[in-house]
């Protein structure tokens, strides 16, 4: 069975987490071994390929008043928030050779974090023809991947307790027909991300059929804080 | 030699994939195994490797277009001791050798070999000539030259119609018993898209190939969708939606799709708010700082009407009529890259002069991008103003979940009668849009007879 090595970063910046996957990708196709990042990122808009800064609905100044930064992502898809409370997770897979179908990837990922959010006892499902992971009709994670030689990057996040209302930044005038949900909101009480990351790594495993070996930057990186990135990225790869 | 560059299949439901960036210009020298474009099919972005070192040629594929897979997106020129090599295998290129009278730029049948893609191994070698490569096509039926060069190798109805479409769309007309052969697919070459069949399930199922009543309650608002936007080889250039572009686009259909739209039309004289702008402009000016425009006396012409007919101010919830106590009125704003409503909140407790001024300044801030998330959130009823652009009167879509909205033309001086004489006077069309589930025609005319009252007779105070 092919190892995996997965890690709880704790929270870490978007450009650190970026450069992080890049070298871990490159050492995946260089023949080292496949990582899981899980972590969560301070609150920041980015920006897939397809979406424009017009996406976002509101300028510098109400931007800044939240505290929030853009960022720009080489992944596809059109723009997206992520913040505290927000579990985000990034496989570093090579889906080559057995498992080199993008569609099946999608539907792996959902799948983990649908096994994922019924250990807790929310319900989750698909939605045929939208990606991502749906508690009835509202959108409780979005799934984003970037391949290169079939090495993944990128990945999923889930709301765990994440504030909802930054959304709204991206959401012009309400323009919107699908709402997000976090856990929180559906339990009524808010969950630990650790808690979430602890349960989802079997998951993972076993939908991945891939064997799950800690890291070394477990938990570590949390207690440093953010800024350490570099690091992390030195432990961790 | 000339060696082939395809639009890789990603998995196996995925039809066709976005050209999304070239990474090398034509001429550039690439190596084998090196990024050359990118893709992205669903919510996957992809880099793809070149299938051989050379020299990228004859980009066939723009960035933004979506295409089948297999289809030839670009080819190298291989360098001399490939070509050296490649001479002592069939040369690969059959589709090359177009029929005589073949329809111009019909879009090239794949030329592949077999290889899984990705990994560009297997597509790096010359294909051999005979079955793996496609017969020309046959002329005729040039939007499908797939299927014409299957139809050479005894290819079955069904092979035909599988060209048509992928296998999850496939899978999904067979769970709905859904016809793909009778649906008109939106796809390159007309091929049924997986959004094509959703769309004709939603409309009711195979039914929906044909134009789907009119009327607004018709559900199949979408199902509708006729022949191809446009046919390969056409001149268009493919710009993918912005976000805001998708949400205001999915926002009009559900509108649409949620409110039983009826619009009503009232002419409005204008002269005594003409009169009372002429009068007190300066003055407003200098006090307040920005310039009286017609616009908050319509609103607030709106708000004591909303306040007669509590029923335009709601929304439905279930079986449950909703009133509002607050009037919030969303103002349309056009921007260049769209359109947002900002909202006047409270305005019923607010003067003409603070009106305007939260009207200028939210429409200023709309257009320089510096709105805070609530002042787009909680409006109870919208009014916009095509009139600025030159339109008599239009049919607003409602925006959910409110009930109504009024739309307000341009005010132009027209030949009237005024109590049996000819007259010259500043007129407007106003119209309003509203949601028959809840207002019934007698109470929008009233409605709208209470806000022409109060414009015509100008019963506005304190106006600076």
């Amino acid at each position: 069975m092919r190892r995996c090595i997965h890690a709880f970063l704790g929270r870490m910046d978007y450009a650190g987490a970026m450069d992080l996957q890049a070298t871990c990708a490159r050492r995946l196709k260089e023949g080292g071994e496949e990582r899981l990042l899980l972590l969560e990122h301070p609150p920041v808009i980015t920006l897939g390929r397809n979406a424009s800064r017009e996406d976002i609905l509101f300028g510098d100044e109400a931007l800044r008043a939240r505290g929030v930064s853009i960022a720009p992502a080489d992944r596809g898809g059109q723009v997206t928030y992520h913040g505290p409370g927000q579990l985000v997770g990034y496989p570093i897979l090579n889906l080559s050779p057995d498992r080199r179908d993008v569609g099946r990837y999608l539907r792996d990922l959902e799948e983990v974090l649908i096994r994922t959010l019924a250990r807790f006892g929310v319900g989750a499902s698909r939605i045929e023809g939208l990606t991502g992971v749906w508690a009835g009709d509202e959108k409780i994670a979005s799934i984003g991947v970037h391949l290169s030689r079939w090495v993944t990057t990128h990945g999923f996040a889930l709301n765990v307790n994440t504030d909802l209302a930054q959304f709204s930044l991206i959401v012009p005038c309400g323009l919107t027909t699908r709402r997000i949900t976090s856990m929180e909101r559906v339990l009524g009480q808010s969950v630990p991300l650790q808690d979430v990351a602890a349960i989802l790594v079997p998951e993972f495993a076993s939908v991945f059929g891939r064997e799950m070996v800690p890291g070394t930057g477990e938990g570590a990186a949390a207690e440093r804080g953010a800024g350490k990135d570099r690091r992390v990225l030195r432990e961790v790869c | 030699m000339r060696v082939d560059v395809i639009m890789p299949q990603m998995g196996e439901s995925i039809a066709e994939g976005t050209l999304t960036r070239w990474l090398k210009k034509p001429g550039d020298k690439v190596a084998r195994d090196e990024p050359i474009f990118e893709i992205s099919t669903d919510k996957v972005d992809a880099e793809i490797p070149s299938p051989a070192a050379g020299t990228l040629v004859d980009i066939k594929v723009q960035e933004g277009q979506t295409v089948p897979i297999n289809t030839v997106v670009a080819q190298i020129e291989t360098e001399a001791s490939a070509v050296a090599a490649a001479d002592k295998t069939a040369p690969s290129a059959a589709p090359e050798a177009k029929p005589a009278a073949a329809p111009p730029p019909a879009p090239k049948p794949a030329a592949v070999a077999p290889g899984t893609p990705g990994d560009g191994k297997e597509r790096a070698r010359p294909a051999p000539a005979s079955p793996a490569t496609y017969a020309a096509p046959a002329g005729g039926a040039g939007n499908v030259p797939r299927a014409a060069s299957l139809i050479g190798q005894g290819a079955t109805v069904e092979d035909l119609r599988r060209v048509r479409s992928s296998p999850v769309v496939r899978k999904i007309a067979q769970e709905h018993s859904i016809d793909i052969s009778g649906l008109q697919g939106t796809g390159v070459s007309g091929r049924v898209t997986k959004r094509d069949i959703l769309e004709a399930i939603e409309g009711g199922g195979a039914r929906a190939a044909a134009p789907a009543p009119g009327g607004a309650t018709a559900p199949a608002v979408r199902a509708a969708t006729p022949a191809p936007v446009f046919a390969p080889g056409e001149r268009v250039t493919v710009v993918p939606m912005s976000a805001m572009r998708k949400k205001i686009a999915e926002h009009m259909l559900m509108s649409r799709r949620t409110s039983a739209h009826v619009t009503t039309v009232f002419e409005v004289d204008m002269g005594r708010v003409m009169k009372l702008r002429a009068e007190h402009q300066q003055a407003f000016m200098e006090r307040h700082g920005v310039k009286l425009t017609p616009t908050p006396f319509m609103v607030k012409a709106a708000v004591e009407a909303l306040k007669a007919y509590p029923v335009v101010n709601a929304s439905i919830d279930g079986d449950n009529i909703v009133y509002k106590k607050d009037i919030n009125i969303g103002i349309a704003v056009a921007l260049d890259w769209g359109l947002i409503v900002p909202v006047v909140k409270h305005a019923d407790d607010m003067s003409l002069s603070g009106i305007a001024k939260t009207v200028t300044d939210l429409a200023e801030r709309a257009r320089s991008k510096r709105l805070t998330p609530n002042e787009v959130q909680d409006g109870t009823f919208t009014i916009t103003n095509p009139g600025i652009f030159g339109s008599l009167f239009g049919t607003p879509i409602i925006n959910q979940p409110q009930v109504a909205i009024l739309g307000v033309g341009a005010i132009q001086k027209r030949v009237v009668v005024v109590d049996d004489a000819i007259a010259i006077r500043p007129m407007v069309f106003l119209d309003l849009s509203f949601d028959h589930r809840l207002i019934d025609g007698a109470v929008a005319d009233q409605f709208m007879a209470h806000l022409k009252a109060t414009l015509q007779e100008g019963k506005f105070t304190e106006i600076v």
